[in-house]
């Protein structure tokens, strides 16, 4: 029986943009601080102030319309929401209405093992509204409006997605492209990327689509899937019991795990949409727009798919570099001018590197170590010049003051030119006569003795010689 | 010596020779003021203590300051914010609000050098054209106590037309600085949409609301132009459009120059003796070589009905921000959100302004928005496009500003709001298509009442429209023309 329904979800995406300022005042960007304190009169909707576009604002979306191919029209047109919240300052929310920045245009996501592709109906500028903060036991609220007139970008997609997996691509696919962009921190937990999932449950022979009900407010992708997947759940359930489906905003509760209905359908503001008198229509500048779609960056999937195809890496370094932006721009940069092969530096930047970040709970921005001085150590690995092991010991000692490099790589190879393959093959006959019983068992096939052999050369060689040489040494003397 | 009808040259003049300092100067409005308020009720706050401080700053370094308006006082209507002084918009929702800033125009103002001598009477949030709906009660006008000075900028005119104040700032967003500038025998300039900032001017409808000056003269006008318009980063409406050079274009020759008269502007519904003085007037514009071209502009008629959907479904939105929550009035009789916005609301606003918040909350209403707000954008364009027609055959528009002159003050007696909305009929297109438009004194009626006239210029040419006023002004003698009032306040 069930198996005769189908879910369609549709998701609006709400992107916070990391500008300076705010969307219509000088007010700074920035999230937190003492309540109240990164507001300008203007946040605070005082008697006789008017907004002023945010130039930065317009820019990051044209970014954002180029990325997702969609339409970026000659002009653009800021409209007024009108409802009262006391979280609402000016009794209204700038917004679009007709004449988004942003129509059509699709994203990429995983179904199953396929790639999908899900169109965008449009995506629109808006302003943020501040929070209210209830003390019930005083019977007080608060309000901080250090988030009123935060820009954001709402990306509304087509009702074009079947499961919850397919949402929390759709959702993961497009974090990642907001913060390669550099438009957008993707702090969920700050509600930096969140969304609002439309649900409805159809028979799969019909064309008609179902009652839409509204999840409010998702701000973990693990929400996002749980949420979705209890509204499947109670939805079908209830069209099996003959129940109807009422359209609604419901809210998840992260703790039970449930939606519980927010308001009805009656219950929804005729929001009395204007186009805002106090903003002219924003003209897009053809050049501007041509600008941006010439310095536009490659797209973080076909990043994905050049890393794997082109570059040969695997998938879990993929995922690692692609997870912060400023980690695969490090990347891109030891291999941009280097010649170093991009599966070394993509192996020490995944392990080495991350494991010292993690270590230290930084992340890849904090790093005192340059992108050069990273490329001088590899680079003396891929000419043999030093081991894996002398690499890592030079990044230990140059970790905190790269100004050290040169000292650090002087101390690690000094000694190195005494084993050269001639004095290394001394070494390897010496080790070799004095370990005859090893000898028998590598050539009876017990190939893994070849790792104490040469870790013999190594200690006799004071860790300075290469295994990788050695090793060699080792092979070519005993399968003479 | 200083005379209470002294126009802003004669007072620079005086300033400059020393015939009085301009403290004497400021005193002497100032104790003007405190005479003529209780019978006229111009002002809502009149800042004695801070306008004489300055005045004596002004005094000491009167020989350094550069700007040519250095010491002149004046005042500003209650809808501009001003720092740390009390801006009502004449209601009792801002009652005691106090701005944390000043308006662009305030700012700018300061910056010159001028001292407000205080914050004028206005109907409240300028919804209005009597006085009548300021919550401070109405105001007076000079020529006969009996009758409304007009409105909104009513405080404005009613200070300027009785020798209080050189100047006065006022808004217009459907004829409330012409109308009551003609109902009080002043001079009331409206320039070009987007010709002042807007930014601390508090919104009543965005797109019609302008700024304007209420002076003696035209050549007053032409001052404040040069010295307070210009263009305003802080709001996105303001213009980046060159000034003119206003003052020395007013002395241009008008030889040539082509009147439009428009046909709609002179049919039954104006009065006999305002029809008689606007003849005469454009007999003196003959005289002066213009050349006086009949034209139409055809669907004025539409414009009160676009306008009363268009000003209100704005004002809707902009007083959506007076809730009790962040300042102004707040209802006492709350215990939750919901009854703290209705309760703050009913009490704080006036009945006309809920009348056009709930006409605008309407015509935006979902079903409704099309037939109405979408018709009345649609109308606004026909408008446009008449007087763009009218422009392409004359340089400026003559006809009267009013209907009728000061009528009788009688808040009571009006039932019905839409009489007084038809008499905007010659103003209200103007604010529509963005217009600049003066009105100048031209006659008087039998009751010794003062009858404006109204000149329309084209957008952004305010150089032309000033230049056509003042040459008239200067074969004219109306606006020389002083209330009796006047001289009861020399006592």
């Amino acid at each position: 029986m069930s198996n005769n329904w189908e879910t369609v979800i549709g998701l609006e995406v709400h992107i916070q943009l990391n500008t300076k300022s705010k969307l219509f005042s000088g007010a700074p960007n920035k999230f937190g601080g003492v309540a109240n304190s990164q507001t300008s009169l203007i946040d605070l909707g005082y008697p006789g102030t008017l907004p002023v576009i945010n130039e930065e604002a317009i820019v990051m979306a044209i970014k954002l319309g180029v990325a997702l191919d969609g339409n970026i029209p000659e002009q653009t047109v800021f409209a007024r929401k009108n409802y009262f919240y006391p979280d609402l300052p000016k009794g209204y929310q700038i917004s679009q209405f007709d004449e988004p920045i942003i129509s059509g245009g699709f994203l990429l996501i995983e179904a199953g093992s396929q790639e999908k592709k899900i169109n965008l109906t449009r995506a629109h500028l808006e302003e943020d509204a501040g929070k209210s903060i209830h003390i019930p036991n005083e019977r007080l609220t608060g309000l901080d409006l250090n988030r009123a007139g935060t820009p954001l970008i709402e990306v509304v997609s087509e009702p074009e997605m079947r499961n919850a997996q397919e949402a929390v691509s759709f959702m993961k696919n497009l974090r990642e492209l907001v913060r390669h962009l550099q438009i957008c921190d993707g702090n969920m937990q700050e509600g930096s990327f969140r969304c609002d999932a439309n649900i409805s449950i159809k028979r799969s022979q019909d064309k008609k689509l179902g009652t839409k009900v509204e999840i409010k407010n998702l701000n973990s992708f693990k929400f996002v899937e749980n949420a979705i997947n209890f509204e499947i759940a109670r939805q079908i359930n209830r069209l099996e019991n003959k129940e109807k489906i009422t359209q609604e905003t419901r809210l998840y509760d992260e703790k039970t795990g449930e939606t519980k209905t927010m308001r009805t359908k009656e219950d929804e503001n005729d929001y009395r949409y204007f186009s805002d008198p106090d903003l002219l229509p924003v003209e897009i500048d053809k050049n501007k727009l041509k600008l941006i779609k010439s310095i536009a960056i490659e797209l973080p999937l076909d990043k994905r798919k050049r890393y794997a195809t082109v570059l040969g890496l695997n998938q879990a370094q993929i995922d690692t570099l692609l997870a912060d932006p400023a980690l695969t721009r490090f990347f891109e940069k030891s291999i941009a001018n280097s010649a170093l092969p991009p599966k070394l530096a993509a192996n020490w930047i995944t392990g080495e590197i991350m494991k010292y970040l993690k270590d230290q709970n930084i992340n890849i921005k904090q790093i005192k170590i340059s992108v050069e001085s990273f490329v001088k150590i590899l680079k003396l690995i891929e000419t043999d010049k030093c081991t894996q092991n002398d690499g890592k010991r030079i990044l230990r000692m140059i970790w905190e003051d790269e100004a050290l490099i040169e000292e650090a790589i002087k101390k690690t190879l000094s000694g190195k030119e005494n084993f050269n393959d001639e004095n290394l093959r001394k070494i390897v006959s010496k080790v070799l006569n004095e370990h005859p019983k090893q000898i028998e068992q590598y050539l009876s096939g017990k190939n893994k003795i070849l790792g104490f052999l040469v870790g013999q050369v190594m200690k006799v060689s004071a860790g300075k010689a290469d295994p990788k040489s050695i090793s060699k040494l080792i092979k070519d003397k005993l399968n003479q | 010596m200083i005379t209470p009808t002294d126009s802003l040259s004669d007072i620079k003049k005086g300033l400059d020779n020393k015939s009085f300092s301009c403290k004497e100067l400021t005193k002497f409005f100032l104790d003007r003021i405190e005479k003529a308020n209780k019978k006229i009720n111009c002002f809502i706050t009149v800042c004695r203590e801070s306008a004489l401080k300055e005045a004596e700053k002004a005094d000491l370094k009167s020989n350094s300051v550069p700007s040519p308006f250095a010491g002149i006082p004046y005042a500003n209507k209650d809808i501009f914010c001003t720092s740390q002084i009390r801006t009502t918009c004449g209601s009792k929702m801002l009652e005691n609000f106090l701005p944390l800033y000043d308006a662009e125009i305030v700012r700018r103002a300061k910056n010159l050098g001028l001292i407000m001598l205080g914050k004028t009477n206005m109907d409240e949030f300028a919804m209005g054209s009597t006085n009548e709906t300021s919550f401070f009660g109405a105001v007076k006008n000079p020529w006969d106590l009996t009758k409304v000075p007009g409105g909104s900028s009513g405080g404005s005119a009613a200070a300027v037309a009785a020798g209080l104040v050189p100047f006065a700032t006022g808004s217009d967003t459907g004829g409330s600085i012409r109308q009551p500038a003609a109902l009080c025998g002043i001079t009331g300039l409206k320039p070009t949409y987007g010709r002042i900032s807007r930014f601390g001017m508090i919104a009543f409808a965005s797109s019609l609301d302008q700024a304007g000056f209420l002076t003696r003269n035209v050549e007053d006008c032409a001052l404040c132009m040069e010295f307070l318009s210009g263009f305003d980063p802080k709001d996105s409406t303001s213009a980046n459009i060159p000034k003119g050079d206003y003052s020395s274009e007013l002395y241009a020759k008008l030889e040539g120059k082509k009147i439009g008269i428009p046909k709609e502007y002179f049919d039954g519904n104006l009065d006999s003796e305002i029809g008689h003085c606007l003849a005469e007037a454009k007999d003196i514009f003959s005289k002066l070589g213009c050349v006086l071209v009949d034209i139409e502009l055809p669907n004025t008629e539409m414009a009160i009905a676009a306008y009363y959907i268009i000003a209100p479904a704005e004002c809707s939105s902009n007083l959506a921000r007076f809730d009790g929550v962040r300042y102004g009035f707040r209802s006492i009789n709350s215990n939750d959100i919901d009854s703290l916005y209705k309760n703050t609301r009913n009490e704080g606003f006036g009945t006309e302004v809920k009348r056009r918040i709930l006409i605008g909350t309407y015509a935006l209403s979902s079903g409704y928005y099309d037939k109405y707000y979408e018709q009345a954008q649609r109308v606004r364009s026909v408008l446009k496009n008449d007087f763009n027609q009218a422009f392409k055959k004359v340089d400026v528009i003559l006809g009267p500003t009013t209907p009728s002159t000061a009528f009788p003050l009688n808040k009571e007696a009006r039932n019905d709001p839409t009489e007084l909305y038809s008499s905007d009929l010659y103003t209200i297109p103007v604010n529509l298509a963005g217009l600049p438009a003066i009105s100048i004194p031209a006659g008087f009626g039998k009751k010794e009442l003062p009858i404006g006239m109204q000149l329309i210029g084209q957008a952004f040419n305010e150089r032309v429209l000033l230049n056509v006023a003042h040459q008239f002004q200067l074969h004219s003698e109306w606006h020389y023309q002083i209330p009796k009032f006047n001289e009861s306040c020399d006592e």
